[in-house]
C-alpha cells in the first residue's frame, strides 16, 4: 500500500480519513446540492414559515456494531453520554451537538460535528481492542434535515407511517421507519423538533416530498452552502 | 394491513416496515453433501400452506434489519405473537384451537356471498364466536 | 325558478343563502345546506336519470349513500369532472354544475326506451351470463356498446387541476357514524382522555338526530347532537372528521377513511378559495378500538313500477321534510310493515300536505306512532300494501290490495288511491359492510328482520349497526360501548357517560314483508324492481331460481343484483328474500352476504394520494447528478436511479447542427475507451461493508468461490448463489483488512444482497463474528479506464501508478486531486482501468478535476449503454440480464469462480450435483456473430436450429444481450443455447416476428482481446 492513511489497529480493520483537510481547497457539496441548483433549497434564514426544514451538512456519521456492554464502556469515556441500551432510544451530549441512537440490538449510530468521526472512530477502536466490533463511516452517505415549527407534527404525518403523537414519538425517541415511498431515520431530540437522517441519494426526494406535502403550510427548505 | 410487533424494537409497527422471508423453522441439512437428491430437494422447494396455524419468518427491513419469527393464522390473519430467531413458538397447530373458518372468498362486485344449502346453514353456525 | 317543493320554514338549511347551480343544462337555486338531491326535490325536478338497462326513467328514491338512480356526472369543466357522485352525498354549491349519468342521449326524452320496451328479450336476466360465455374477444365489442348505454359516468380527458393525499393517523378509539350511538360512544371515550377520532360521511354530524322526531332531556334531538360535537371538538385529544366516508376495515383495526375537503365548496380546492390545499385526503387509521356505529339502511318495498319517479323510502320523506325543508310531493300513499316510518304520513301532514292513505301490510297496528297517526286524521288501511305504482314519469296513483304474506297472494279487491307519492318502508337493514370486509359474516336475525356483524376482534358495535333502534337504547348502547372501547384500549378507569332521558314508545312489531304479491303472476307482472341501479327484477331473480340458480352468489352473478357502485345496499335483502321464497327456504339459507372495500366510490386521486407526476417513485441521484444533467446526459432508469445512459454531443452535418442520435453517441464513446480513456459515474453499485475476524469464513460461504487467501490490498470477483445452485449476483470483494472487507454488487441487487447476507448470518450462522453495513452511498465511485488510463490518473493522483506495483486486481489508497481516495484496479471494459472511490461529499471535486486534466486525452464520459457494449465485448454478464434465476456458474462457462473443494458446503454447492442442474444439454452462456453483420439480434430472440421446421419449433434458447460494435464494425450478441459450448462453429437461426429469419453463428463470449491482455497493462 501507498503512504496509507488508513491504520490496521482495533478489530483488524482499515479505518480511513475521508476528508482532504481544510488546506487542501476542496469544497464539499452536500446531498441537497442539486436540490440546491433545482430552486428546492435556500440558504438559511428568511421569513418565518409554519415549517422550517433545515439540513445539517457534512457531519460525522458512524455506525457502530457490537455488543452493548462493550460498546457502553467505550462510548461513555469517549463521549461522555452512556450508550442506549433500550430499544429506539437516543440520546444527546451535553452541548446537544453529539448523539448516539439504538438502531437494534447490535446497533447505534453515533453522529458527532464535522470532521470529529475519524479521531473518534481510531480512539473508540483503541479502546475497544480486540473485542467483536465494527465501526462504520457512512457520513457521505446521508444526512440530517430538521423540521420545527407549529406544523411540523402534521407534515410528518403526511410522509411517515410511524405515530408521531407525542404519546408516540416520544422526547429522546428515534426510530427507523418509512417515508413516502423510502425509508428516514426519524428523531425526537427535543419538544421543539424533528430530526429526519436521510440517504443521500434520496435526499431529494425526500426535499421534494417535504416541500409538496407542506405547501399548504408554508415551508421553507435550508441549508448552509458550506 | 398487518400490525406487527417487532420483538426487538419492542413495539407495533406498520406492514410497510417488514418483508415476509417464508416458512420459519426450516433447517439447512448440516451437511449437504450426506444428503439425498431428494431431501435436498425437498429442503430446497417444499413448504407447507396450512390453513391455520402458520410460522413465519419476517424481517423488519427499514427498521432493525432484524429477522424474526411470527404465529400466524391464515384463515384470519390474526398474529397470535411473535418471537425472536432462535425462539420457540408457544403457540402451534398442536397445541392450539385452531378455528376453521369456511368458504369466504372474495367476489368481484362488492357484496358476495357464501354457499349454498344445506352447506352454508351450517357455515353460519360455525361462524367463530 | 322557484324553488315549488320548498317549504317556508324548518330544515336546517340557510335561507339567506341562495345557491345557483345547473342539472342537465338547466338552470336552477337551492340554499347553502341542501344536497344537490334536496335542491333537485326542493326544485319539483321529477326525472335524474335513465336506468341502466330499460332506460325508464327514474327520481330520487333515498337520501343517503344508498340512493341508487341519482348517479351524477360533476364538474362545470373538463378538469373537475368527477363520475359516479351520489345526488344524496353532494353538498350543493354556487355554480355546481351536473348531469345525470345515464344522460345518453336525454334523461328527459324517451328515444332509448325502446330498449325498455323490448324489454326481456333484449337484455334477459343472465345476459351477461349467456352471451359474455360466447367468444371472449367479442367482449370489446359489447363492453363499448354496453358502456355507452348504460352510462357508467366517465373519467376526464384532463388532467386534475387538484392535490390529493394521505394522512397516517394512529387513535385508541375510532368511532365511525357520528349517529346517536356514535356520538355517545365518543363521548364515552374521549372524556376518558382517549386518542379519539370520529368520523361521519354526512356534511354534519348528528345522523338520524337531525331528523329525528324525538326529544332529548326536552329538546329537539337535533340540539344534543349539537352539544355533543361541540363539546368534542373543544377537546386536544379528539379529532372530529365529518364528510369522512369509513371505506374499508383491514387487518388489525387499520381503516381507511376518506375525507372530502374542498368538494361541498367548489369544483375545485382553487375554485373554492383554498389553492393549494387538498381536494380529498385518505386517512390511514391504526385504531386500537373500533366502534362501529353506521347505524341501518331502510329496505323499500318491492312491488310493481316501484321505480317511477315519485316513488321513495320511507325515511328519505322525513329526511327532506326535516332537514332540508322539501316535501317532494303533494299527496302521499305510505306503504309500510313496520312502527317507525308512519314518522313520514306525520311529517308530510305536518309540513301542510295531503296524506291519501298508510297502508300496513299488518292486521293490528297499534304503536304509538300509529295511534298518532290516526289521532291526526290519517286514514289507516291494514293487512294491505301498494301492490303497483300508476303513472310513467310521475307516480299518478297507487293501487292497494289486501295480501296473505304467507301463502304471497292478494286476498281482495284492488283499490287505486290518487296520489303523486308513494313512500315505502320494509324494515331496516343494519349497516354492517365495514364488519365483514375482513371476510367475518354476519348473522341473520330473526327477530330483526335483518343481518347483524359476525364478531370482528377490535371491532364493537353499537346502536343501529347491530339491531338497537329506539333512540332511549341506542344512547345508552353507545355510550356502553364507547367505554367499553376505550377499557378495551387501556383506559381501565374509564365509565360510560350519563345519558340523557328519552321518553319511551311503544311500537307493535315489524312483520316481515320484503315483495307484494300482484294480482298477475310474477313474471307477467309489471317489473317489480329489486336493485334499481342494476335494473334488476323480482321477476329476473324468480327466474335464476328456476334455471337451478340456488345459491344467491350465483344469483347475483346471473342478474347482476348488487353490482356496480351500489353493492345491494337497497336490494340485497330483498333479492335474498326473493330467491328465499321462490325456494321455499328461509334467508339464512340462501346465503350470507358479505361486503368488501369500498362501500362508496373512492376517488383515484384520493388512493394515489401525492405519489404522482415526480412523486410517484423515488429517483435517486449520485453526487455527479447535476454534471451529468449540465453535460446533456439522457438518462436511463436503474431500479430507482437516475444514470446517465449516454451523453449526446452536437455534430456539424451538412450545414446543420444536431444532436447525435443514440446509436452515433455510443459508438463514440465505445471508441474513446478502446482507443483513449473515457469515465463512467459507477456510484450506484451497491457497496458492502463486512467487518469481524470471520468475514472471511462468512464470504466464502456465501460466495462460490475461494476467499481464504486473498490478501489485504487485493481484489478478488465472486459468484454469488442461491442454494439452488442459481446465479443470484455478482461482483469484487476487496480485502481491505485481514479482517475487513468492501463487497460491491449489482446496482439493483444491493438491498436484495445485504438482506441474503443478513438472513444467513441471523438465521443459520449466528456465531461467526462478522458485521454488515451499506455504504452504498457513502462512496462515490468513478471508473476512469482506457488505454491512456494510467496517463491521466499520473497527472491527479499520488498512489504509484506502476504496473508491477499496482497490478491488475490490486487496490490502493491515496489521494486522487487532492482527495483520498481507495483506488481499484478492476475492469469491467477490458481496457485498463481504475475504479476512484472517494467520498459522495467530495465526488464532483475529484470528477472536475479529472476532466480538467482529461482534456488533452480527450477524456469521454460514457454511460451505461456504452458501459453494457464494452462488457458484452469481454463476454462479461450482467447479473440478472444474461441471467434470470435459471443459470447456474456452470452455464455460464464460470466454473474458473466455483471451489468445488472448500472445505464448508457454501451455498448452492449441494444443488450443483442435482441431477437437473448437471445435465449436459443444459442452455448455456454462448456468443453469436451474425451472418450480416448489419444485423444486431433482438434481446429476447428465440433461437432454433431448423428454420424449416413446423410451428411450435423447438426452442433451443434464447439471446441474452445483444449490440452493435463499433470496433468488430458488426452487432454481436451473447445467448443460452442448449448445449451451446459443443455447438461452437454451428449455425443457428433467429425467426422475427415478421417472418424474416436471422442467422447466426455460435461463437466464444469473448469477443476482443481473448488473453484479456489490454486490462493488464
Ligand atoms: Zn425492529
Amino acid at each position: 500500500m501507498s503512504e496509507a492513511r488508513s491504520e490496521d489497529n482495533g478489530g483488524n480493520a482499515a479505518t480511513f480519513d475521508t476528508h482532504p483537510g481544510a488546506d487542501a481547497g476542496v469544497t464539499p457539496e452536500s446531498p441537497l446540492q442539486w436540490s440546491r441548483v433545482q430552486g428546492r433549497v435556500t440558504e438559511e434564514g428568511g421569513a418565518a414559515e409554519q415549517i422550517r426544514v433545515v439540513e445539517r451538512p457534512f457531519l460525522g456519521h458512524l455506525v457502530l456494531r457490537g455488543g452493548a456492554i462493550t460498546l457502553d464502556e467505550a462510548v461513555r469515556a469517549e463521549l461522555g453520554v452512556s450508550l442506549p441500551g433500550k430499544p429506539l432510544g437516543l440520546v444527546l451530549d451535553a452541548e446537544g451537538s453529539r448523539s448516539v441512537q439504538w438502531v437494534s440490538p447490535d446497533e447505534w449510530l453515533v453522529i458527532v460535528p464535522a470532521g470529529e468521526e475519524f479521531e473518534l472512530e481510531n480512539r473508540l477502536r483503541a479502546r475497544l481492542g480486540d473485542a467483536h466490533f465494527a465501526i462504520v463511516n457512512v457520513g457521505g452517505g446521508q444526512t440530517l434535515l430538521e423540521l420545527s415549527g407549529e406544523k411540523a407534527r402534521e407534515l410528518l404525518m403526511k410522509s411517515v407511517t410511524y405515530d408521531v403523537h407525542e404519546h408516540g414519538l416520544t422526547v429522546g425517541k428515534a426510530v427507523g421507519t418509512v417515508f413516502a415511498k423510502t425509508s428516514v431515520v426519524l428523531r425526537r431530540p427535543s419538544e421543539e423538533r424533528f430530526e429526519l437522517v436521510v440517504r443521500r441519494s434520496f435526499a431529494d426526494y425526500c426535499v421534494r416530498w417535504l416541500r409538496d406535502a407542506g405547501r399548504e403550510y408554508g415551508l421553507r427548505v435550508e441549508s448552509a452552502s458550506h | 394491513m398487518f400490525h406487527i410487533f417487532c420483538p426487538y424494537c419492542q413495539e407495533y409497527r406498520e406492514e410497510e416496515e417488514f418483508h415476509p422471508s417464508g416458512q420459519a423453522h426450516l433447517v439447512r441439512p448440516a451437511d449437504p453433501a450426506s444428503v439425498s437428491d431428494e431431501e435436498w430437494g425437498d429442503y430446497l422447494f417444499f413448504r407447507d400452506n396450512p390453513r391455520g396455524i402458520h410460522h413465519e419468518m419476517w424481517v423488519h427491513r427499514l427498521g432493525c434489519r432484524k429477522f424474526f419469527n411470527i404465529t400466524r393464522d391464515t384463515a384470519t390473519y390474526e398474529i397470535l405473537e411473535t418471537y425472536r430467531m432462535g425462539e420457540q413458538p408457544s403457540i402451534t397447530a398442536a397445541n392450539a384451537e385452531v378455528r376453521r373458518e369456511q368458504g369466504v372468498q372474495t367476489a368481484d362486485g362488492g357484496w358476495q356471498t357464501v354457499g349454498a344449502q344445506p352447506e352454508n346453514s351450517r357455515l353460519n353456525e360455525e361462524t367463530p364466536s | 325558478m322557484t324553488q315549488s317543493n320548498r317549504l317556508n320554514q324548518g330544515g336546517r338549511i340557510d335561507r339567506s343563502r341562495r345557491l345557483s347551480f345547473t342539472f342537465n343544462g338547466q338552470q336552477y337555486t337551492g340554499f347553502a345546506g341542501d344536497t344537490l338531491a334536496s335542491a333537485l326535490l326542493a326544485n319539483g325536478v321529477d326525472i335524474v336519470n335513465r336506468s341502466f338497462k330499460y332506460s325508464r326513467p327514474r327520481g330520487i328514491a333515498a337520501a343517503g349513500p344508498e340512493e341508487p338512480n341519482a348517479i351524477v356526472q360533476l364538474g362545470a369543466s373538463e378538469a373537475a369532472q368527477v363520475p359516479n357522485v351520489r345526488a344524496t352525498q353532494q353538498a350543493l354549491y354556487d355554480g355546481l354544475v351536473a348531469r345525470g349519468t345515464n344522460g345518453w342521449p336525454n334523461v328527459q326524452r324517451d328515444v332509448m326506451s325502446w330498449v325498455g320496451k323490448l324489454g326481456g328479450s333484449f337484455m334477459p336476466p343472465g345476459f351477461y351470463y349467456k352471451t359474455f360465455m360466447a367468444p371472449a374477444s367479442m367482449w370489446m365489442t359489447y363492453e363499448k356498446f354496453i358502456r355507452k348505454g348504460a352510462g357508467l359516468g366517465r373519467a376526464p380527458t384532463e388532467a386534475d387541476p387538484d392535490i390529493y393525499d394521505h394522512f397516517n393517523q394512529h387513535c385508541d378509539v375510532l368511532v365511525i357514524g357520528a349517529g346517536p350511538a356514535g356520538l355517545a360512544a365518543a363521548l364515552s371515550a374521549a372524556r376518558a382522555g382517549a386518542r379519539v377520532i370520529l368520523c361521519d360521511e354526512q356534511e354534519e354530524m348528528g345522523g338520524s338526530l337531525l331528523d329525528s322526531r324525538e326529544s332529548i332531556d326536552g329538546a329537539p334531538a337535533s340540539a344534543w347532537a349539537e352539544q355533543v360535537v361541540a363539546e368534542l371538538s373543544g377537546l386536544a385529544n379528539v379529532t372530529l372528521l365529518p364528510r369522512t366516508t369509513a371505506n374499508g376495515y383491514h387487518d388489525h383495526n387499520f381503516v381507511t377513511l376518506h375525507e372530502r375537503r374542498t368538494e361541498h365548496l367548489a369544483d375545485t380546492a382553487a375554485g373554492a378559495g383554498r389553492e393549494g390545499e387538498v381536494r380529498a385526503r385518505l386517512h390511514r387509521v391504526r385504531a386500537g378500538r373500533v366502534v362501529l356505529a353506521s347505524g341501518s339502511h331502510e329496505r323499500p318495498l318491492v312491488y310493481a313500477n316501484n321505480d317511477v319517479p315519485g316513488n321513495l323510502v320511507a325515511g328519505a320523506v322525513s329526511v327532506y321534510i326535516r332537514r332540508f325543508g322539501v316535501v317532494p310531493g303533494q299527496r302521499l300513499v305510505l306503504s309500510t310493515n313496520n312502527d317507525h316510518a308512519y314518522r313520514a304520513a306525520l311529517d308530510w301532514q305536518e309540513a301542510g300536505r295531503e296524506v291519501v292513505a298508510v297502508v300496513d301490510s299488518r292486521a293490528k297496528p297499534d304503536g304509538d306512532l300509529v295511534k298518532q297517526a290516526r289521532d291526526a286524521g290519517i286514514r289507516v288501511i291494514t293487512g294491505s300494501a301498494v301492490m303497483e305504482a300508476t303513472g310513467s314519469q310521475r307516480v299518478s296513483g297507487a293501487k292497494v290490495v289486501a295480501i296473505d304474506t304467507e301463502r304471497f297472494v292478494v286476498t281482495g279487491k284492488v283499490e287505486t288511491l290518487e296520489c303523486d307519492t308513494i313512500a315505502s318502508s320494509g324494515g331496516y337493514s343494519p349497516v354492517v359492510h365495514l364488519a365483514s370486509h375482513t371476510g367475518k359474516r354476519p348473522q341473520w336475525r330473526d327477530d330483526l328482520l335483518g343481518f347483524v356483524p359476525g364478531e370482528v376482534k377490535g371491532m364493537h358495535f353499537a346502536g343501529g349497526v347491530h339491531g338497537v333502534y329506539a333512540l332511549g337504547e341506542t344512547l345508552t348502547d353507545g355510550a356502553d360501548v364507547g367505554a367499553e372501547a376505550v377499557r378495551a384500549a387501556g383506559f381501565e378507569e374509564a365509565a360510560a357517560i350519563a345519558v340523557p332521558e328519552v321518553a319511551v314508545r311503544q311500537e307493535s312489531p315489524t312483520s316481515a314483508l320484503y315483495q307484494i304479491p300482484h294480482e298477475k303472476p310474477p313474471l307477467r307482472a309489471p317489473k317489480q324492481f329489486v336493485d334499481l341501479q342494476n335494473d334488476v327484477t323480482a321477476a329476473a331473480v324468480e327466474l335464476a331460481t328456476r334455471e337451478g340458480f340456488e345459491s344467491i352468489e350465483h344469483v347475483k352473478r346471473y342478474t347482476a343484483l348488487g353490482f356496480g357502485t351500489d353493492q345491494g345496499k337497497l336490494g340485497n335483502i330483498n333479492g335474498m328474500a326473493i330467491a328465499a321464497r321462490c325456494l321455499n327456504r328461509s334467508i339464512p339459507e340462501v346465503g350470507t352476504t358479505v361486503f368488501r372495500p369500498n362501500y362508496t366510490p373512492v376517488s383515484f386521486g384520493a388512493i394515489v394520494g401525492r405519489h404522482c407526476r415526480e412523486l410517484f417513485d423515488p429517483e435517486r441521484y449520485t453526487a455527479l447528478h447535476q454534471w451529468h444533467v449540465e453535460n446533456g446526459a439522457e438518462f436511463e432508469d436503474v431500479g430507482q436511479w437516475k444514470r446517465p445512459w449516454y451523453f449526446p454531443q452536437k455534430r456539424r452535418a451538412d450545414g446543420q447542427e444536431r444532436l447525435e442520435t443514440m446509436h452515433e453517441a455510443v459508438a463514440r464513446e465505445c471508441l474513446a475507451v478502446r482507443r483513449g480513456v473515457g469515465i463512467l459515474d459507477a456510484s450506484t453499485l451497491g457497496k458492502i461493508d463486512i467487518q469481524g475476524p470471520d468475514a472471511r469464513e462468512f464470504l466464502g460461504r456465501v460466495y462460490t468461490n475461494k476467499w481464504a487467501k486473498l490478501a489485504p490490498g487485493r481484489v478478488r470477483y465472486g459468484l454469488m448463489c442461491k442454494d439452488d445452485g442459481m446465479l443470484m449476483d455478482d461482483g469484487t470483494t476487496s480485502c481491505l483488512a485481514e479482517n475487513h472487507f468492501l463487497m460491491t454488487t449489482t446496482t439493483g441487487g444491493a438491498a436484495g444482497v445485504l438482506e441474503w447476507l443478513e438472513l444467513w448470518h441471523q438465521t443459520e450462522w449466528p456465531e461467526l463474528q462478522v458485521y454488515f453495513n451499506s455504504v452504498t452511498d457513502h462512496w462515490a465511485t468513478m471508473t476512469v479506464t482506457g488505454p491512456d488510463a494510467r496517463k491521466l490518473m499520473s497527472e491527479v493522483t499520488d498512489i504509484d501508478l506502476d504496473r508491477e506495483q499496482f497490478k491488475f486486481m490490486d487496490w490502493k489508497e491515496g489521494k486522487v486531486a487532492g482527495v483520498p481516495a481507495r483506488v481499484f484496479r478492476i475492469s469491467f471494459t477490458g481496457e485498463l482501468a481504475f475504479e476512484i472511490n472517494v467520498q459522495a461529499n467530495y465526488a464532483m471535486h475529484v470528477w472536475k478535476a479529472l476532466f480538467a486534466h482529461g482534456e488533452k486525452y480527450d477524456l469521454t464520459p460514457y454511460g451505461t449503454e456504452t458501459m453494457h457494449v464494452l462488457r458484452a465485448e469481454k463476454g462479461l454478464i450482467i447479473a440478472g440480464q444474461d441471467t434470470d434465476g435459471s443459470v447456474t456458474p456452470e452455464d455460464l462457462g464460470m466454473h474458473w469462480a466455483v471451489g468445488y473443494d472448500k472445505p464448508f458446503s457454501w451455498i448452492g454447492q449441494r444443488a450443483l450435483t442435482r441431477p437437473d442442474t448437471a445435465r449436459e444439454d443444459r442452455k448455456q452462456l454462448v456468443g453469436l456473430k451474425p451472418k450480416d453483420p448489419k444485423v444486431v439480434l433482438e434481446e429476447g430472440a428465440q433461437i432454433v436450429l431448423d428454420p424449416e421446421q413446423k410451428i411450435p419449433m423447438t426452442m433451443m434458447g434464447h439471446v441474452t444481450s445483444s449490440y452493435y460494435s463499433p470496433v468488430l464494425e458488426s452487432g454481436f450478441a451473447l445467448a443460452v443455447l442448449k448445449g451451446g459450448r459443443n455447438r461452437m462453429g454451428e449455425t443457428v437461426y433467429l425467426p422475427m416476428s415478421d417472418g424474416s429469419v436471422h442467422q447466426a453463428e455460435v461463437v466464444s463470449t469473448v469477443f476482443i482481446d481473448p488473453k484479456g491482455e489490454r486490462q493488464n497493462v
